[in-house]
């Protein structure tokens, strides 16, 4: 799509915030491998260099160029490389006062989750084991998805309200609960990035399907004998009414 | 006017439970609805109501159990939820607009058509800011596809758990969607070698954004404002959603708000924390896009048991693949001893349900009844057994497992799981 028009000309300049990849590089912060993979991913392995675009850039004229304070106030996705992160910072003791306030009845005093909403702390190390937790703390891979995370989507009630600074300190204090910040961590738009979470390394990001090979075999499978019932779902008592108004499965209803 | 009288009320009432499972039988005669012939029905002696009573029409009062249900165990609150689409109504491959089943996580925003604004920005020669009557006037698709959550049937990972098509299967719908392709809008905004990955964002309260690869930007997906013959409904994101064919649920953004172009993906919380796969070994797969091929029996199943004893029956059925078409679906009656080869109904489109039948002489005797897909890529839809053994003990997503359904002697249909 963009062979004939690439030229460094027309790149925006390095560093420009709406490139999308404001960071001079990944280096420290998203492994070799991964950058390669995703690099891949993106572009088919180097196909989309040869597609060709079906019309140049402004051809049918519709629509306005937005300004860059447009741009801005809607451009909230933080990368890895933390591009795009704003100017402030935050610390866990600022965070805890927010959190009190703002999180806790949802999330549990030490983010252990309440009501059925998700706990935040915990679980790191379990996840090769029979019972893993995913939480922030032990599944997430970036940091810098936390604080995009509650920046654009916290709290639940009135969400992408929170100040930076705000946003930072939930940040320090939600990783420090999971130990994986001290208590006098500052969260800023340096730090953030090269805060090393413990699951960093274990995502695959290619995937590797299809990893199962069933045939399609047609007459004797396999042996009837061998067909046995191992669960049914009438005696789990968990399905709602299916009939009649819609079951919201509280007692007395 | 005929009243029904007490014998045929209580049979009207038992039809709904298991009573009238149990009292057929070949030669049982069907409750007969007051009126039957030789007399005329009460709506053939009257006139009905007019053009003027019902601007938008609605289903009859009869199909009043045909509503997207959910499990209510399943989350903590109601606007972060899922519910289901009732495919054991669904007589063909389009699904209605009001039961299309919905999945989102700040509930539905009531987007005002007028200050919808879409911005295409980042690493592109000339950022769009563009209103909805802009957006309609580029060139465009209308295109029939399925979105699938790839949530669909977690609840049966660890065993049969709910007895129930519309709830193990219903996180999928499959609407004519009619609007600008992607690639048309991202050539307008003119791209760089290497702008390699798309987040679109949506405007409703979670600000959901996912990572696309361009590769997929440029081949099929759709910015859509249209659904099966009327706008986009609010719950799958008027007024203009992304479509991502044959790709996990998720990354189909409602409410589209912003296409933002980048070098590399931004490891959103809905492609970390959700919709990736934590493996037995600790390992997580990330970027599992792709709904691998399915099928399902919609007809029998739990909802739709076999109500009249022994005798014909047409076993009805859908399948699909987020890879391409349906090139055969097979069906066993046995539980997987031996197969034969379903009729598939025309249209067979790209990412698309296909309807699939099988005419079947029922003995009145238990079955086990199944269905199996391979898609134009060759790829067998697994047995859960399979699918255990690399996706691990208790995995969340990519559930396609092959469905059985235990049919009773008394025609009651139960979900199993077969070792
Ligand atoms: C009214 C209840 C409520 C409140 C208050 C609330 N949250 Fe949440 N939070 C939720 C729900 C519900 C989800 C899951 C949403 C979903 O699944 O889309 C969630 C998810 C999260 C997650 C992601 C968890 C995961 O593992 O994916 C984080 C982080 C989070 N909240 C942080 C916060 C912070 C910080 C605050 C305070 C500023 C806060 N929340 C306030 C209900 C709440």
């Amino acid at each position: 799509m963009l062979g004939a028009q690439a030229g460094a000309a027309q790149t925006p300049p390095p560093g420009s915030p709406h490139d999308g990849n404001a960071a001079k590089n990944y280096a420290g912060i998203v492994s070799k491998k991964n950058l390669q993979i995703w690099r891949a991913e993106g572009d088919g392995d180097g196909t989309l260099a040869h597609d060709k675009p079906a019309t140049k850039p402004g051809y049918y004229g519709i629509g306005a160029v937005p300004s860059a304070a447009q741009i801005a106030g809607w451009t909230i996705a933080v990368p890895p490389s933390g591009a795009g992160l704003p100017a402030g910072s935050g610390t866990a003791a600022a965070g805890a006062t927010i959190y009190a306030s703002h999180c806790a009845m949802c999330h549990g005093g030490f983010g252990e989750g309440a009501h059925n909403y998700p706990a935040l702390v915990g679980g790191v190390g379990s996840l090769g084991g029979s019972s893993p937790q995913k939480t922030v703390g032990s599944y997430w891979p970036y940091a810098t998805t936390v604080w995009d995370y509650i920046n654009r989507a916290m709290p639940f009630y009135a969400p992408h309200t929170l100040k930076p600074d705000e946003v930072y300190a939930l940040t320090a204090y939600i990783l420090n609960m999971n130990g994986v910040t001290r208590s006098d961590w500052v969260a800023d738009a340096k730090s953030v990035p090269l805060v090393k979470m413990p699951n960093r390394n274990a995502f695959n990001w290619k995937d590797p399907r299809p990893v199962t090979h069933n045939i399609a075999c047609m007459k004797n499978c396999v042996s009837p004998s061998s067909v046995k019932i191992t669960s049914n779902a009438v005696t789990m008592n968990l399905t709602p009414r299916m009939t009649g108004p819609v079951d919201h499965m509280k007692a007395g209803q | 006017m005929t009243k029904p009288n007490r014998r045929d009320m209580f049979r009207l009432g038992a039809a709904a439970g298991a009573a009238l499972i149990a009292a057929s039988g070949r030669g049982a005669r069907a409750a007969s609805p007051p009126g039957a012939p030789p007399a005329d029905n009460a709506w053939s002696n009257s006139l009905g109501h007019g053009v003027d009573s019902k601007p938008y029409g609605s289903p009859s009062p009869f199909e009043k159990n045909v509503v997207r249900r959910y499990v209510p165990w399943l989350s903590p609150t109601r606007d972060a939820d899922a519910s289901m689409t009732p495919l054991q109504d669904q007589p063909g491959i389009i699904t209605s607009n009001g039961v299309f089943f919905e999945r989102y996580h700040a509930g539905v925003p009531q987007v005002d058509p007028k200050a919808f604004r879409l911005m295409i920005s980042g690493r592109v020669k000339k950022p769009l800011l563009l209103t909805l009557d802009q957006l309609m006037r580029y060139p465009s698709v209308s295109r029939i596809h399925f979105i699938e959550c790839p949530a669909n049937g977690a609840t049966e990972w660890p065993a049969a758990q709910l007895n129930s098509l519309q709830l193990t299967h219903g996180m999928i719908g499959c609407a004519e969607w009619t609007g600008v392709l992607l690639s048309t809008l991202l050539d307008e905004a003119g791209l760089y070698p290497d702008s390699r990955w798309v987040t679109a964002t949506g405007s409703d309260g979670a600000h959901m954004n996912r990572s696309l690869p361009m590769m997929k930007c440029l081949d099929d997906c759709m910015i859509a404002w249209g659904q099966n013959g009327e706008a986009v409904r609010p719950e799958q994101g008027y007024p203009a959603r992304l479509v991502v064919p044959g790709w996990q649920g998720n990354v189909n953004v409602k409410w589209l708000r912003q296409i933002q172009v980048g070098r590399e993906p931004w490891i959103t919380r809905e492609e970390t924390s959700e919709y990736s796969e934590l493996l037995g070994d600790g390992t997580s797969l990330g970027f599992t896009w792709v709904m691998d091929a399915k099928s399902v029996i919609t007809f029998p199943c739990p909802e739709k048991p076999l109500t009249q004893g022994p005798g014909f029956y047409e076993i009805r059925g859908l399948a699909w693949s987020g890879r391409g078409k349906v090139k055969y679906v097979d069906i066993s009656l046995d539980g997987g001893v031996n197969f034969q080869r379903a009729r598939l109904d025309n249209p067979i489109l790209d990412k698309c349900m296909t309807r699939f039948t099988l005419p079947w002489w029922w003995d009145g005797k238990v079955a086990l009844i199944q269905s199996r897909v391979t898609d134009e890529t060759g790829y067998v839809q697994p047995t859960i057994v399979q699918k255990h053994k690399f996706w691990g003990a208790d995995p969340v997503y990519e559930n396609n497992s092959i469905q059985t359904w235990q049919v009773l002697a008394s025609g009651a249909v139960n979900n199993v799981q077969l070792s």
